[in-house]
């Protein structure tokens, strides 16, 4: 049946193959039809179990999207999925219209627009803030040219736009292994600002921060969007709601429902799920 | 110019042990040479070709620091490339004592006349050239960390596992080059050299040009690591021994960074063999035993990882309380070696570099 599939994906006509599309425009971003991103029955099992079962998924371009769920729900499996981490056992996901993610490796994904902040904090520990960012920015990222960077005053007012952003500019020559777990999250948010992508996915950032953090990121996140596509993976409802326009509620590795958190939270099926016991 | 300044600003260590390698680089010559040698300040050329040796230990430390300091590489088969570079050496010398060989043939080594051998394998043709042999002393380690490199880290080899295929790695080279068919003078090595682009080995004038020239190899390969370590590449490298997973995330393709960093290692290894050999005047298999990477991980350790000068100066302590031990207490060595080993990984986990700092901040 596989190799059915794949001869019939080689033979089809409506798009030419991938190696006679001239590189300059093969990983061209097309939104043209709405969503960005189009995850479409994707199936991932680990030993027999499915962490992700037949999950279709649409995001469009410029959206604010919460997904939310219980733990082994499969929410960070489908970042794994999108992110190139893992390769999924059956489905397809493609950024834009054309660009298939599975057939790329996680730093080309990064490259073409997908940023990624992890459920724990993770930034480099041993270096500056400023460092930091500056590792994460947007450039030439292969060693040779690496070696050579230096940085331009245009990248410099970049870097100095994002502390503002994030609100480390007091803390920019310190290392951020010293910071506090909240400023390691918008560190590692500012992170993901300087790598400029089109689509963001963001897991757990409140994760630990005090309501005032809270507060403040929540403000951060609704600013991003438009700009950028956000996806935020998130159990703390009150954080849900207070910048959630359309919700998806994963369960058991598929979507469960979604839209507004109102129609979300009166569904029978989320009910019975969360309250069912 | 500014890189330079760059390079010096900001690291008193690196400083000083510059300083004295430049202090030693002049003194040395005047107290081997001009000082006579019924003086109690003459220096013997016996001492000149240990602390030469010494300091082509401390370039190979640099290597392993630079890997396992920067990126987290724990290599422990450096020995390898050092060795490797060591044979590339050894070739061209033993290709220089033509027809003054035991037996005379102006083409090839004693050993091969020994086993019966006709002409030269095809291995061997060009090593009669420095500059060939200086070539091969970069490319062969360079070569085969690449494609050692190349399969480890792109199959995310790492840890400790990676540590155990390096061994792997230089035992399997020990073994291949103990055999007689290999033809690179089976268990006995390469030895008896005469001389190197003319100079006879034999005269102090060549120990001390070998002696400068292993300080300046030494000097100017700290200069490329804390060059590379300063750079954006080398925050790529700390940020990917931190944090992998965040550094490929953001784009970095991490294997080609380590592959690059490993090769670059590997070839200031094979140079730092390639400048012990005629000091010590001969190469045997023995090099790449096991034992000798482990032990050179123990100089870093001792130093302080992630410190250049610190790796330099691990080397230098290390080596020298070796051979005193040796002389004194030859049995005891190995305890010694393994004592000071715990000591340093419970009591001074940055090694003597990170002791120096902590002194620094106290009283500043």
């Amino acid at each position: 049946m596989k190799a059915l599939d794949r001869t019939r994906e080689v033979m089809r006509r409506d798009r030419v193959w991938d190696f006679m599309i001239p590189r300059a425009t093969r990983n061209q971003l097309d939104t043209s039809k709405g969503p960005i991103l189009y995850v479409e029955n994707v199936t991932v099992s680990f030993d027999g179990f499915k962490a992700l079962n037949d999950l279709t998924l649409y995001i469009n371009d410029g959206e604010l999207r919460c997904i939310i769920g219980a733990n082994g729900a499969g929410k960070t499996t489908m970042m794994d999925v999108i992110t190139g981490k893992t390769t999924p056992d059956e489905g397809s996901v493609f950024f834009g219209q054309t660009i298939d993610l599975l057939r790329m490796s996680e730093p080309e994904i990064a490259e073409i627009g997908i940023g990624r902040k992890f459920q724990k904090p993770t930034v480099f520990e041993f270096h500056s803030v400023y460092d930091n960012l500056e590792l994460a920015m947007r450039a030439d990222k292969l060693v040779w040219p690496t070696l050579l960077a230096r940085l331009t005053g245009e990248q410099r007012d970049r870097i100095d736009e994002v502390l503002n952003i994030i609100g480390l500019t007091e803390e920019r020559y310190r290392r951020a292994g010293l910071l506090s777990h909240g400023q390691k999250q918008w560190l590692e948010i500012g992170m993901l600002l300087m790598q400029d992508p089109r689509l963001l996915l963001v897991d757990e950032p409140v994760a630990g921060m005090t309501p005032q953090e809270t507060e403040r990121t929540a403000e951060l996140l609704t600013s991003l969007a438009g700009r950028h596509s956000v996806v935020v993976v998130e159990h703390d409802m009150e954080f849900v709601r207070s910048i959630a326009r359309t919700v998806t509620v994963l369960h058991q590795g598929s979507v469960l429902a979604e839209g507004s958190m109102d129609d979300v939270q009166n569904n029978p099926d989320v009910i019975e799920v969360y309250l069912g016991e | 110019m500014s890189m330079f300044a760059e390079i010096f600003k900001r690291d008193p260590g690196g400083n000083s042990m510059l300083g004295i390698l430049g202090v030693l680089a002049i003194l040395v010559p005047i107290l081997n040479l001009a000082v006579p040698e019924s003086s109690p300040l003459h220096m013997s050329t016996y001492t000149v070709t240990l602390l030469g040796k010494y300091l082509t230990y401390a370039l190979l430390a640099l290597a392993v620091d630079l890997i396992w300091g920067y990126c987290g590489i724990l290599s422990l088969g450096h020995g390898a490339f050092f060795a490797l570079g060591g044979y590339a050496m050894g070739m061209y010398l033993m290709r220089q004592i033509g027809d003054r060989g035991v037996y005379g043939n102006p083409e090839l080594p004693d050993f091969m006349v020994f086993l019966n051998w006709q002409e030269l394998p095809w291995y061997w043709y060009g090593f009669d050239q420095f500059w060939f042999a200086l070539i091969m002393v970069f490319l062969v380690p360079g070569v085969l960390a690449y494609v050692f490199g190349w399969l480890a880290f792109r199959s995310r080899v790492t840890g400790v596992y990676l540590s155990i295929i390096t061994q792997a790695l230089t035992y399997a080279l020990m073994l291949a080059f103990f055999r007689n068919e290999m033809g690179f003078g089976g268990n006995n090595g390469l030895t008896d050299f005469k001389d190197i682009l003319g100079f006879s080995l034999q005269q102090d004038g060549t120990r001390i040009g070998l002696f400068l020239a292993s300080a300046l190899a030494l000097a100017a390969s700290y200069f490329l690591c804390r060059a590379i370590v300063n750079s954006k590449l080398g925050r790529v490298v700390v940020a990917v021994r931190d944090a992998e997973d965040r550094a490929r995330f953001i784009g970095y393709r991490v294997e080609n960074y380590k592959l690059w960093l490993f090769v670059v290692s590997a070839m200031l290894a094979g140079l730092a063999g390639a400048l012990y050999v005629p000091q010590v005047g001969i190469i045997n298999p023995s090099e790449f035993s096991p034992l000798n990477s482990i032990e050179l991980v123990i100089w870093v350790a001792i130093g302080g990882r992630g410190t250049l000068y610190g790796a330099v100066a691990g080397a230098f302590l290390v080596n020298y309380a070796k051979t005193w031990f040796t002389g004194v207490l030859p049995e005891f060595w190995l305890f010694a070696l393994g004592a000071l080993f715990v000591v340093v990984t419970l009591y001074l986990p940055k090694g003597l570099a990170g002791l120096l700092a902590r002194r620094r901040e106290a009283m500043a």
